[in-house]
């Protein structure tokens, strides 16, 4: 019952712009000391957490206002039975979700395996849940900026139950950074 | 086939009449990626601001249009982002406007709070080799213009009757080349290649390509999609020389992953080779630098080139290539230089940096020059792929929107914007393309495509894509398609057959 009730005021709460302070321990300028801290207070969309429809939050959404460098997180969480929300459609990728409400994350060649803009690191817990990606999805992944060990392409991890509660972080991609510090040149 | 060439005055429903707009208005050089996506982060994050966009063909999306592989569809599939953006209510387009030329950048200064130029990289950067301007070499920018239908290089023509072809420099515009030059006609003629550049093909007696670097593999340019689509060639093997591999297989354990993969790959293609009875080969050459081109008996074109042997000082990235003294000459008839794009400069009143090619700039603001703003090609060089200058160009507009939330752009001003300048050009005999008549020259490069089996035929005459939005208002009956002809003819006999029933 009490779930439950917490549940539905959670619901609510899906529709309002939350902030989220990054961690940075999975930052990869921190982890390279080249973290220039201050954000840019650039307070577009893309920059604010938002949680979508078919999401249910569990009680401990505790949100601290920080200015400090926000980071894009999208929950995709499933609905329990004992509720209403809508669910996301079986099968649908992440990219998809993420244009359905209104999250930047950018899809240019349209979800063909063709660009590395839809870029996005998981959450470790559930990485290991995803499938193996196919070699061209790799082959793009490779040109994507700041490629860390839990870089996957949204439009290619496809939504079921057991990733439920999933967070996927939006790369802030400021400067051509590879992990390991490499400048890709010219070419 | 002529047209009337004058001036037709008219202001076309669409156009955006903002004339008491009180929001910043923006001019964006340029109507390819960098401008789209520029424009597309200032609409999103300024809800008063209105973008305009010139571009210097009637046909807007750069190097999406003519720069992409013709075997590379769905990498054109951004154009559905841009056209979303151009079609949005507070952003036009204007096509055929020749910025420098038609129209200052003081003008666009004057009638906009800023001005973002993204007008890429047009030229492109030379050997600087004697025998560079025989016939039989060309630039990579022009052989990819060719067979994208880009207007200035519609009469390129090269000649495609010698056996092999040399391409210097090893990024993915010349990996582009080589497998467009190998891939069987029957995969490009279902492509939006052009119609001349697939006779050619079909006709070329090209066979062995070789791609030529300065440096070794491990600092090939080119991205593995790239290089594996050049391994899966249909009835083509690799062909590579065992001793430019010397010491890369030690060396692999330390790369970082893209490198590594694509080291692995390469290694991989130069071992195996592939069947023995494939008609097509191709394979990369390292160490090597042009020197010269090699002219036949008569000096009239290309029959070879020459070739300094190079060693590598450093590793790495940042390893150079050093002269040996060794020579070695390649017999071959189409020299094809793919070692960059280089940017101009658009006007005198915009700073340019000749050496390094780029409007010097710092994060995208250019340097002593309030209110003007650069992003893409033109700001950074001419390197990385859609998604590099997607970035790239959202960081000049969080900058640009910086600025103005911090008062560095005086909004309280009201600029005129596109009318001012709409009406400057009408005086000077400009006629702009809007984006609802580049939909009209869309409509007709499907039509023709479809005819053809193609995605679409480009137009190729920038006469032609004028001419055809125009026609476009005066299409007549005759002209319609069979059904549209059916339902005109229903339709008529329904009124006809309603209005005598009342009778």
């Amino acid at each position: 019952m009490a779930a439950s009730a917490a549940v539905r005021s959670a619901v609510s709460l899906t529709q309002r712009f939350v902030r989220v302070s990054p961690d940075c321990s999975i930052c990869p300028l921190y982890r390279l000391n080249a973290c220039t801290g201050a954000t840019d207070g650039f307070t577009a969309p893309s920059r604010r957490l938002r949680t979508s429809i078919g999401v249910c939050q569990s009680g401990d959404s505790s949100s601290p206002e920080e200015e400090e460098r926000v980071v894009n997180v999208v929950y995709i969480d499933r609905c329990g039975p004992e509720d209403s929300c809508p669910r996301p459609g079986a099968g649908e990728n992440a990219l998809h979700l993420a244009h359905k409400h209104g999250v930047d994350l950018e899809g240019a060649c349209e979800a063909s395996l063709a660009c590395s803009t839809c870029h996005v690191y998981v959450s470790s817990e559930h990485y290991e849940k995803l499938p193996e990606p196919e070699e061209r999805e790799d082959d793009m992944l490779d040109m994507a900026p700041m490629l860390q060990e839990n870089s996957r392409l949204g439009c290619q991890i496809v939504l079921t139950p057991e990733l439920d509660g999933m967070e996927l972080t939006l790369p802030k991609v400021t400067r051509n950074f590879y992990v390991d510090g490499h400048l890709p040149k010219p070419h | 086939m002529s047209y009337n060439k004058k001036h037709v005055s008219v202001t076309l429903p669409g156009v955006r009449g903002l004339s008491s707009s009180s929001g910043p208005r923006v001019c964006i050089v340029g109507g390819g990626p960098a401008g789209f996506y520029t424009a597309q982060q200032l609409l999103k994050a300024r809800q008063d601001a209105a973008v305009d966009v010139y571009e210097r063909l009637p046909v807007p999306f750069g190097l999406v249009r003519f720069g992409v592989a013709p075997d590379h569809p769905e990498v054109k599939n951004v154009i559905n982002t841009f056209t979303q953006t151009a079609q949005h209510e507070r952003c036009s387009f204007h096509g055929n406007v020749n910025v420098g030329k038609d129209v200052t950048i003081d003008e666009l200064r004057q009638a906009y709070h800023a001005v973002v130029l993204s007008y890429g990289a047009e030229g492109n950067r030379s050997m600087g080799i004697p025998g560079e301007d025989l016939p039989g070499v060309f630039s990579a920018k022009d052989f990819v213009g060719w067979y994208n239908g880009l207007p200035s290089n519609k009469e390129l023509r090269p000649d495609l009757s010698c056996e092999t072809a040399v391409i210097l420099g090893q990024g993915n515009v010349a990996l582009d080349v080589a497998r467009i030059l190998l891939a069987p006609v029957e995969m490009l003629k279902e492509t939006d290649i052009t119609q001349n550049a697939l006779k050619a093909l079909a006709g070329s007696k090209v066979r062995r390509v070789l791609i030529v670097g300065r440096r070794g593999p491990l600092q090939i340019a080119c991205t593995i999609k790239e290089l594996r689509e050049m391994v899966n060639l249909p009835n083509s093997r690799a062909d590579m020389l065992p001793a430019d591999f010397e010491g890369i297989a030690e060396a692999l354990k330390d790369l970082p992953r893209p490198r590594k993969r694509l080291t692995e790959l390469m290694m991989k293609a130069a071992k195996e080779g592939g069947d023995d009875k494939a008609e097509k080969c191709w394979g990369f050459r390292f160490f090597r630098s042009p020197v010269e081109v090699i002219a036949g008996a008569d000096g009239k074109r290309a029959t070879g080139i020459r070739l300094a042997l190079n060693k590598l000082e450093g590793s790495g990235e940042s390893a150079r290539a050093e002269v040996t003294g060794q020579m070695e000459d390649v017999d071959c008839g189409l020299i094809i230089s793919s070692i960059g794009y280089k940017s101009i400069p658009i006007d005198p009143a915009v700073p340019f940096d000749p050496r390094r090619a780029i409007v010097p700039n710092e994060m995208g603001r250019v340097q002593d020059t309030a209110g003007l703003y650069c992003s893409g090609w033109v700001k950074r060089g001419p390197t990385g792929v859609i998604a590099t200058t997607m970035n790239d160009s959202f960081d000049t507009a969080r900058v640009l929107i910086q600025d103005m939330e911090a008062g560095k752009l005086d909004l309280s001003v009201n600029k005129p914007g596109a009318q001012a300048i709409t009406a400057l050009l009408q005086t000077r005999g400009v006629r702009t393309v809007l984006f609802s008549q580049w939909e009209k020259i869309n409509a007709e490069e499907e039509k023709r495509g479809k005819f053809l089996g193609k995605p679409r035929e480009k137009l190729l005459d920038v006469d032609e894509m004028l001419k055809i939005w125009t026609d476009a208002r005066f299409m007549s009956f005759e002209n319609c398609s069979f059904k549209r002809k059916l339902c005109w003819i229903l339709c008529f006999m329904h009124l006809f057959t309603k209005y005598r029933l009342y009778q």
